[in-house]
């Protein structure tokens, strides 16, 4: 039986051992004999688009990918501003990721490699859909893993499962309430004759698929309005990046500060498929150095900002597939298989690189020109389910996939 | 069940065997086989053909007769253009950049003289640059991008910052400024032209190929190629055949950009030799597979990574001149991979050139996968987001027997008993886009600016040209449907009719205070109760109106 209190002294003893521990560490360790009222909270960031994840967590000691990357490979680790940030003498960031590194050192993110979806797509929406619906080569499952997450209440709060974005994802479609919410200020019915109108018609209709939804946002903006009302300034100094990515992480953070019941988060983040000219003159210019700045600043914020709170609260990170790994002719990559996953918060046993290696010779590759998979996504998602989430129903998360193998990323 | 009996029957090649006769006739649901009729048909059908019926509209289908007037929007050519709006639309769809094109730098070289450039080495090519007058030596630099990249680190800072500035310059700078409004005036020539045009069936059509068929508009070069692309690559075929279609396509500037086709070439192409800086340059795989996954096969359509491979291989050199200028397309012969491929099990034997790809497509448009996969792309879109298979098998296989003919396939599925069902009435939930337009068709609301519109509509989920994937916009209604959109769809109903929409002025004094009677008058049929009593007492019209086009009723067509 897993036990809350032993993982959170485990993690705390890996994370003095790391170097300088949280200032909400103590004061959970201390708080940790009285039962918490505050839920756990998952937020899951998808990198839509397909992220070269062999040119984001680098590995430096893989003499292959230099051979099959030369106009694209980062440098190895030599200090300077465009070399990999080393993180374990085989893999490093980076150096746009450069943010996350001190999260990394602090014991707070782990990193999985050679990760993703068993299914060979190849098909930016169909593996996407697979990541979302949790239920890879099954294309008829129509609710999502993250909707299956959340354990059954009598009184769900309506803003327990929040998308950030005009789109409600396919992973939070299903039977358990759930919202998009494109931004906080402008999530309400501006005409007040016209807001109790049409709460009454939309709880009243006979359409189901509108009553649900229409039920679903009445509740959900009446909770958000109040939360709304007061003005909001990221704490410790976060500064997020304006774009969308972490825009929709503050206000993510902004509703979990306000106890307003969220479990589940979601957001996205598009335009991850390099498929010419990927990388710039140098590896800290072009599209995605851009795009990771931009990542890594926006989880950066997002944790300081909340600070003691991160002890509650897990971050990951998916997308669809890698990218071939070898480069292709327009100094670019193409669509390929296994990629990298990030886990940020404060459960999180972090500072290292989880997955098993499976090297980058032609014979090691995946149909001869991907990385290969040593963990399927579903071991990382249902490992934070059941043991952050709580939730043990791996089997209706996950279905057709009861037995995960835990990489023992928490506890 | 079904699905995968297709499949089964396609992998063995004799998909022409497949006869929808042996289908039991069971397999439709039953809801699919009550007829509606008369004036429900007609609502149903202007609910599909059209972005809404305005007033008038369902008294003037039954006049013309329902068949008459579906055989007249399926013959647009029939219908009067109509020169306001054509004119109103006609410099938001001009292709920007003339201005650009004309100050694009030029080298004052002679032939000769350039050559000689290109085949000297750096230090060479500074010898000979230092020759010439200072602006010329920009001018050349500017001009040759191989020269510059190679001789620029020797150049002074300032000269640098010269030849830099002048090789951008105001290409650049077109690019950027069009490329600002480059989406937003095409999302204002198409709200105009979905209000107004009485061509109404081919702007819906030009809305279902453009979005099967969908660049980015916010993508590089695309922000100044897909005014070009929508007008004359989508419109002309939108009721022609496939076949040209996808050709058009495939010839675009705007979609080899957007699938990146333009830099693929063959590894071993000879030019590689003799340009070092193309060294290294290769295939590129992304249009190849969304040709088949997207615009043909369908993803379970039979393909596999080889083929993936084969087809970007008979692509090589499919290509565009100068993307920041407006292409045109080019096939360049001397990148085009030369070798034998095989594509779908059929052999395109070496030695070809521009006509390899021209086969892949030949392949591609008579695919049996493709009938289906675009047959029942269209019946989701006009029928219900499961459409019935035995109505799909029927527009497939008039796909196949008249080698794609869209005019045929439509007229298929307009006239099939599915289509006017009980099944297929009002299952559709509108995009955005239809229903901002069609509750401004309803109110007869006079738009004499659009662009407020052109940025409202990516509140409601609906950004138009900027679907970043190329996947498009789903053809399933109850994609649309979430919390946030849905309460933008009642911020838009109210704002409307309240006359808060910049650019948009409703005739309020139009409406009838009494909410039933205004329900007839901009739903054409009667509100349900659950609507009516919500509205209850509320006798201030242009609120009751508001509320109407806010309701769950509106919301569906």
């Amino acid at each position: 039986m897993f036990s809350r209190r032993l993982f959170l002294k485990s993690s705390a003893v890996a994370m003095f051992g790391a170097g300088a521990a949280p200032a909400w560490l103590s004061r959970a360790l201390y708080a940790a004999d009285a039962p918490s009222p505050r839920k756990k909270i998952l937020v899951a960031i998808f990198q839509r688009g397909a992220m070269d994840g062999l040119n984001v967590v680098v590995p430096h000691g893989e003499k292959a990918y230099y051979a099959l990357r030369p106009n694209l490979a980062i440098p190895r680790p030599d200090g300077t501003p465009d070399s990999v940030i080393d993180l374990d003498g085989f893999f490093g960031l980076h150096p746009s990721l450069a943010p996350l590194k001190p999260i990394y050192d602090a014991g707070q993110l782990g990193i999985v490699q050679a990760v993703g979806s068993p299914d060979p797509t190849r098909s930016h929406f169909d593996a996407q859909d697979f990541m979302e619906s949790g239920t890879p080569g099954e294309k008829t499952t129509s609710d999502g893993w993250l909707n299956r997450a959340l354990v059954e209440e009598r009184k769900p709060s309506p803003v327990r499962a929040v998308s950030l974005g005009p789109e409600l994802p396919h992973a939070l479609r299903g039977h358990n309430e759930a919202v998009a919410i494109d931004s906080l200020n402008s999530f309400k019915v501006g005409d007040a004759r016209g807001a109790s109108a049409f709460e009454a018609m939309y709880g009243d209709t006979h359409d189901q698929v509108l009553k649900g939804t229409g039920r679903e946002a009445f509740d959900a903006v009446k909770r958000v309005q109040a939360v709304e009302k007061s003005p909001y300034t990221p704490a410790g100094g976060a500064k997020y990046p304006n774009g969308k990515l972490g825009q929709n992480l503050m206000q993510i953070a902004r509703l979990i500060k306000a106890n307003v019941g969220l479990e589940v988060a979601f957001t996205d983040v598009t335009g991850w498929d390099h498929h010419v000219n990927e990388v710039g003159a140098k590896p800290t210019v072009g599209q995605l150095a851009n795009l990771l700045n931009d990542f890594g600043q926006s989880l950066a914020a997002f944790y300081t900002d909340l600070g003691d709170r991160m002890a509650d609260v897990s971050v990951v990170t998916m997308s669809e597939f890698g990218r071939t790994a070898k480069e292709n002719g327009t100094r670019g990559t193409d669509h390929g298989h296994a990629n990298v996953m990030f886990a940020m918060g404060g459960g999180i046993k972090g500072g290292k690189v989880y997955g098993d290696w499976p090297g980058m010779e032609r014979e090691q590759l995946y149909e001869s020109r991907d990385l290969n998979l040593t963990t399927d996504f579903r071991d990382v998602l249902g490992e934070l389910v059941v043991r952050h989430l709580g939730n043990r129903q791996i089997a209706s998360v996950f279905p057709g996939y009861s037995q995960p193998k835990f990489r023992d990323l928490i506890g | 069940m079904r699905k995968f009996f297709n499949i089964a029957i396609l992998s063995c090649g004799a998909a022409i065997l497949f006869n929808d006769a042996i289908l039991p006739a069971d397999q439709e649901s039953p809801q699919f086989t009550k007829p509606i009729t008369g004036d429900q048909a007609v609502l149903h059908a202007l609910g599909r053909l059209t972005f809404g019926p305005r007033p008038g509209d369902v008294e003037k289908v039954k006049e013309m007769g329902l068949n008459r007037w579906i055989d007249l929007q399926l013959h647009p050519d029939r219908i009067p253009r109509d020169p306001e709006l054509a004119a109103r639309t006609q410099s938001l769809e001009d292709s920007p950049a003339p201005a650009a094109l004309a100050q694009r730098p030029r080298t004052p070289l002679s032939p000769r003289q350039a050559n000689a450039l290109r085949r000297a080495t750096a230090e060479e090519d500074m010898f000979m640059l230092s020759r010439l007058p200072e602006n010329e030596e920009v001018q050349v630099l500017a001009a040759m991008p191989l020269i510059r990249q190679r001789v620029i680190a020797m150049l002074t800072p300032e000269l640098q910052a010269k030849v830099r500035a002048a090789a951008r310059g105001p290409l650049v700078d077109a690019v950027k400024t069009n490329g600002k409004q480059a989406g937003q005036k095409l999302a204002q020539a198409k709200f105009y032209r979905a209000l107004e045009s009485d061509r109404q069936l081919e702007e819906v059509l030009t809305d279902f190929w453009f979005n099967h068929f969908n660049v980015d508009a916010g993508k590089g070069a695309d922000r100044i190629l897909t005014a070009a692309y929508e007008r004359d690559v989508i419109r002309p075929h939108v009721l022609g055949h496939f076949r040209d279609l996808l050709e058009a396509t495939a010839n675009s500037p705007a979609m080899m950009f957007y699938l990146d086709n333009w830099q693929s070439v063959s590894p071993d192409a000879a030019v590689n030799r003799n340009r070092p800086k193309q060294a290294g340059r290769g295939l590129n795989e992304n249009y190849a597979r969304e040709l088949m996954e997207l615009h043909t096969l369908g993803v379970d359509g039979g393909y596999t990574q080889k083929d993936v491979t084969e087809v970007a291989r008979c692509f090589t050199g499919w290509s565009v001149q100068t993307p920041r200028l407006n292409g045109p397309f080019v096939y360049r012969d001397a990148v085009h991979d030369k070798g034998e491929k095989i594509v779908l099990g059929v052999r395109i034997p070496a030695g070809g050139g521009k006509s390899d790809g021209e086969r892949v497509l030949d392949i591609l448009a008579r695919h049996p996968s493709t009938a289906r996969h675009i047959s029942r792309e269209l019946a989701q879109r006009f029928v219900a987001d499961d459409p019935p298979q035995p109505l799909v098998d029927r527009m497939a296989k008039t796909f196949r027997d008249t080698d794609g003919d869209i005019r045929a396939v439509l007229a298929t599925m307009f006239n099939s008993p599915e289509f006017f069902s009980e099944g297929a009435y009002r299952a559709k939930l509108k995009t955005p886009f239809e229903m901002m337009v069609s509750a401004m068709r309803a109110t007869g609301a006079a738009v004499d600016n659009s662009a407020a519109l052109a940025q409202r509509i990516a509140t409601l989920g609906e950004p138009l040209y900027r679907k970043v994937e190329p996947t498009g916009y789903s053809n399933a209604g109850e994609d649309w449907i979430n919390s946030a959109a849905l309460v933008e769809r009642m911020n838009f109903a109210m704002d409307l009719t309240a006359n808060r929409v910049e650019g948009v002025k409703v005739d309020d004094s139009k409406f009838s205070a009494d909410p039933a009677q205004a329900a007839r008058e901009l739903l054409f049929t009667n509100a349900s109760q659950q609507t009516l009593d919500a509205i209850g007492a509320q006798s201030d019209p242009a609120v009751v109106a508001g509320m109407l086009l806010g309701s769950p009723d509106f919301q569906r067509r």
